[in-house]
């Protein structure tokens, strides 16, 4: 079951809720306050627990966005789940690095070894 | 809309005959004018024909630097602005946001990678800013920043 909202594109994958971003940029606020809400009652809408968030296609990320990918993984964490990501690009997983969120999160080179991580329900 | 058609009418933009385009451009709270000078900035970079990894470290380092301006700075006051003045040339970009808030102190702002700040949401932007330019000055009382990107610096 897909649904469309207008910055995300989100489909569940057995136990696991999938993100993906419809714009290349997750920068400005305004797009950013939208992501943030949008994911929130995207997560607390699923019947699934798990999360991951797909980065294919974005090409600019912001310090704004990485805080709201800190409080998605609260959430999800406080639902029991775990989150995960994929597909960042070379330029974006910089960004992870320098900030040694990539310590705080669980990335993977693709959706598909994502998927398979999650413990199977 | 109106107010980013605005900004780009606004937009003082020239290029010099010393080889450097240059720019102002005042940014409201809303922040409407930010793509407009990211634009500016992007195209006078490509003409000077710096490097994709160039582009994607001053986009973030501009964006940070502008978003910090108006909420921390001008603590989104909607009657404040900020000023983005920048200036490519061959072989660096150099840009000073100016804010009309009270200042800071560089020194106090928490280190966002210490294992108990990690799951703090915010807090990231000047460690960014530090970590994608090659100098960065606080003036002032702190709420005038210089940084500057150099080109020969890039491996």
């Amino acid at each position: 079951m897909a649904s469309e909202t207008p910055r995300l594109r989100c489909s569940s994958q057995g136990s696991v809720l999938v993100v993906e971003f419809a714009d290349r940029d997750v920068l400005d606020d305004v797009a950013i306050r939208q992501i943030n809400s949008e994911l929130v009652r995207q997560i607390e809408a699923a019947k699934t627990v798990h999360v991951l968030i797909c980065f294919r296609g974005v090409e600019h990320l912001s310090s704004a966005a990485l805080g709201t990918l800190i409080t998605v993984n609260s959430l999800v964490k406080k639902r029991s789940g775990q989150l995960r990501l994929s597909n960042i690009k070379g330029t974006i997983l910089e960004v992870f690095r320098i900030t040694k969120l990539d310590r705080l999160f669980q990335i993977h080179d693709t959706s598909e070894q994502a998927l398979a991580a999650f413990p199977k329900s | 809309m109106r107010a980013a058609c605005r900004a780009l009418n606004d937009h003082m933009m020239s290029t010099s005959n010393t080889g450097f385009d240059s720019g102002n451009v005042n940014v409201s709270a809303s922040a409407e004018e930010l793509e407009v000078l990211q634009t500016s900035v992007a195209s006078a970079l490509t003409r000077h024909a710096y490097g994709e990894h160039a582009l994607f470290s001053i986009r973030l380092a501009i964006e940070e630097a502008v978003m910090n301006a108006i909420r921390h700075g001008n603590l989104s006051d909607p009657a404040k602005t900020v000023e983005a003045r920048w200036s490519v040339g061959a072989e660096s970009a150099t840009f000073h946001i100016i804010d009309q808030g009270e200042g800071f102190d560089p020194a106090a702002v928490p280190d966002p990678t210490l294992d108990e700040n990690l799951e703090i949401p915010s807090g990231r932007g000047l460690m960014l800013i530090r970590a994608y330019m090659h100098e960065v000055r606080h003036h002032g009382l702190g709420n005038h920043l210089e940084m500057t990107f150099r080109r020969e610096a890039v491996a």
